[in-house]
């Protein structure tokens, strides 16, 4: 089995499964919260310029993240 | 009182469910234990008289942001009878949670499922009465943005305040309210059975669609934040709004203000001449003058906001904070900042007020210290008159140009110099919601909402202010006014060595001083300064007196010194740093004075 790969190096269009969150407790929160959960499926939906935020969806909800953020998502191999 | 709060996270349609219930009579009320104000109003059921409180919209009642602290506070402190929890129905595979927290708090609660029409349109499939019995709490289905369902979440809440919490049919008298013991303790005790909770109640009762059906999100989205295109089409769009606010309000403006001034003449001096010829003068071109002014500016204030609604309901706004981040990024700000100074153009007190969503302290102090520089619609008031009284036409609109170019340098160099002091590592994740046609309705109240708070800001400072400059410019009494004799006049001649390198006499001295109480007064200030109540006539007066680059000079300082008092004062309240408000003073000023300076020695220079 691969190792996790963080969500920044998802593919626009391509989608993938959480596998953990490494942030601190505080962003941890707001990322279960907005539905960045263990378990489920996020999507790349388009990846700003001048390394500019990550537009995904995950569920029914569209958010925008910085790269830097993102990167304390793994995704599922 | 009987209390009801209203409890959701951001992007509900909360507010907009409050404004259904209330007929948008809120008042914004001061709550024991808490630094910021809640809106509230009051409500009548049954007779009984109940207090209804919009809490500020949160993510999870655990969540360490100020705004969840403050709900967390307010739980804490207040008994309340109820708890309407307002989940978008759409995004119930994640919003479930808070209701669950609110259940596990044993709070009394009815759960509302708003955006119903939505939730539809997507493809999700809500069987409420399920959901009801396995929460054990009711569960109301409506859309409060077309009023949808507004009599079943009455009487939910009716229903609910009659019965005591437990099930059976006898109608008891619901137990006496008592605020929420061990908040914290209690929700983190048992925060591992919220996920397996909420996966069982969507299971039981929500069915999501397949696939995502928001097809003209996802078109509209693929040109609005196209990589190129984006930025482009949005300033393309601001331009375009903004130069309708002027088409409209301005005639509006003028309209108003004749009829004011006529009002006055007409109505008021009749009724004043009994009165000494001193409190005539104060009543009437203190008093009432300076309360025309104001009256007189609401108008494109309001527009203002209509216009700022609509962009924002239609989730236009969010996308403009993912356009404009990476470059914010680097300014040491983020998208948040930018759309943050985009509604400081209107007035900078919600603007900075705005900043509550802000976690890290440095982002947050950083984006108060830029949010100033937004020429905000007071400022853009005395501009035009200036612009008419010194160019034609056309120039005018290069000038007014030039100004917004301004402001926009002006809050780019502050960032640039000061992002190292307020250093910040606020991860910034934002919920773009779909694409979504606002009604009339919805943006009115919310306009009108936005007015009542910005009426409510700046009429003691003005009020207080054009008083005041009508004694400065009459006393001591007997003097000629506005004379340099009179106290103004001597004013402008004490601060005649530090403002005359930038070309401004003691006349526009004065005009300045008070513009640091408002802008709003600045014009009415002028107006008692050069004795001419008429626009026209006072444009021509001037004109007569200062040069053109004395007047860009003191366009220039009025954009970038202190916007207003009420500004200051929030900024004050928000930081709770005296030495911060000291700070963003004293730069404003020093940055004014500077950029003032080099204009108009530049143009002394070269001709």
């Amino acid at each position: 089995m691969r190792t996790d790969r963080p969500l920044t190096d998802l593919r626009p269009g391509a989608t993938a499964v959480v596998a953990s969150l490494t942030a601190d407790p505080g962003l941890r929160q707001r990322l279960e919260a907005l539905g960045l959960r263990p378990g489920q499926p996020v999507q790349m939906l388009r990846r700003g310029w001048w390394s500019g935020p990550l537009h995904v969806r995950v569920g029914m909800t569209e958010l925008m993240m910085r790269r830097r953020d993102a990167a304390c998502v793994a995704l599922a191999a | 009182m009987n209390t009801i709060a209203l409890l959701g996270m951001p992007n509900t349609g909360k507010s907009t469910l409050f404004n259904q219930l209330t007929g948008s009579h809120a008042q914004i009320g001061n709550w024991p234990g808490l630094t910021v104000d809640l809106m509230q109003a009051q409500l009548r059921i049954e007779g009984q008289t109940l207090q209804l409180v919009d809490l500020p919209g949160i993510y999870d009642l655990r969540g360490h942001s100020e705004d969840e602290a403050v709900v967390r506070r307010f739980l804490e402190a207040t008994p309340v009878n109820l708890v309407l929890v307002v989940l978008n129905a759409s995004q119930l595979d994640r919003q479930l949670r808070l209701a669950l927290q609110v259940q596990q708090l044993q709070l009394p609660a009815v759960v509302v499922l708003n955006m119903a029409d939505e939730a539809r349109r997507f493809g999700v499939s809500i069987d409420s009465e399920a959901l009801s019995r396995q929460l054990g709490l009711p569960v109301v289905l409506m859309s409060a943005k077309y009023g949808r369902g507004l009599a079943a979440v009455q009487q939910a809440v009716r229903q609910r305040l009659l019965t005591s919490s437990s099930n059976d049919l006898r109608l008891e008298p619901a137990p006496v309210p008592v605020p929420v013991q061990q908040l914290e303790a209690r929700l983190a005790a048992r925060e591992a059975e919220l996920e397996p909770a909420q996966a069982a109640l969507l299971e039981a009762a929500v069915q999501l669609p397949a696939q995502w059906r928001d097809r003209w999100t996802r078109r509209l989205d693929a040109v609005l934040l196209h990589p190129l295109l984006g930025l482009p089409l949005f300033f393309a769009a601001m331009a375009l709004i903004f130069q309708l606010i002027y088409a409209i309000g301005v005639p509006i403006q003028e309209g108003l203000g004749a009829l004011l001034d006529a009002i006055g003449k007409q109505l008021i001096q009749p009724l004043l001449t009994p009165l000494p010829t001193f409190l005539q003068g104060f009543l009437l071109e203190g008093l009432w003058q300076g309360l025309g002014t104001v009256a007189a500016f609401l108008p494109v204030i309001a527009l203002f906001f209509l216009a700022m609604g609509v962009v924002e309901d239609s989730g236009y706004l969010s996308r403009a904070a993912y356009l404009m981040d990476a470059f914010m990024e680097r300014l040491g700000l983020d998208g948040r900042s930018f759309v943050l100074s985009l509604m400081g153009f209107g007035c900078n007190v919600p603007a900075i007020l705005g900043t509550r969503v802000m976690r890290d302290r440095g982002l947050r102090l950083l984006s108060m210290l830029v949010i100033p520089f937004s020429l905000c619609s007071a400022r853009l008031n005395v501009f035009l008159f200036m612009a008419a009284a010194f160019f034609p036409a056309r120039q005018g609109a290069l000038v007014i140009f030039g100004l917004y170019l301004m402001s926009f340098v002006a809050a780019v160099l502050t960032a640039l110099v000061f992002k190292g002091r307020f250093p910040s590592s606020e991860p910034l994740v934002l919920e773009l919601p779909p694409y979504r046609l606002p009604t009339l309705p919805q943006v009115l109240s919310r306009a009108w909402a936005e007015v009542k708070h910005f009426w409510f800001w700046s009429r003691r400072f003005i009020i207080f202010g054009v008083v005041a400059v009508w004694l400065l410019n009459n006393l001591p009494l007997g003097v000629e006014p506005a004379s340099s004799l009179s106290l103004s006049g001597r004013l402008g001649t004490l601060l005649a060595p530090v403002l005359d390198p930038i070309g401004i006499n003691p006349n526009l001295t004065v005009a300045l001083l008070f513009g640091f109480i408002a802008k709003e007064i600045v014009l009415g200030g002028l107006a008692v300064i050069y004795g001419q109540a008429d626009p026209v006539a006072l444009g021509q007066a001037i004109a007569a007196d200062v040069s053109w680059p004395q007047a860009v000079s003191f366009m220039l300082f009025t954009l970038l010194y202190t916007p207003c008092l009420s500004t200051v004062a929030v900024i004050r309240s928000e930081s709770k740093q005296l030495g911060f408000t000291a700070l963003s003073v004293g730069w404003s000023l020093l940055l004014a004075w500077l950029t003032s300076l080099v204009f108009f020695q530049g143009v002394r220079l070269l001709g």
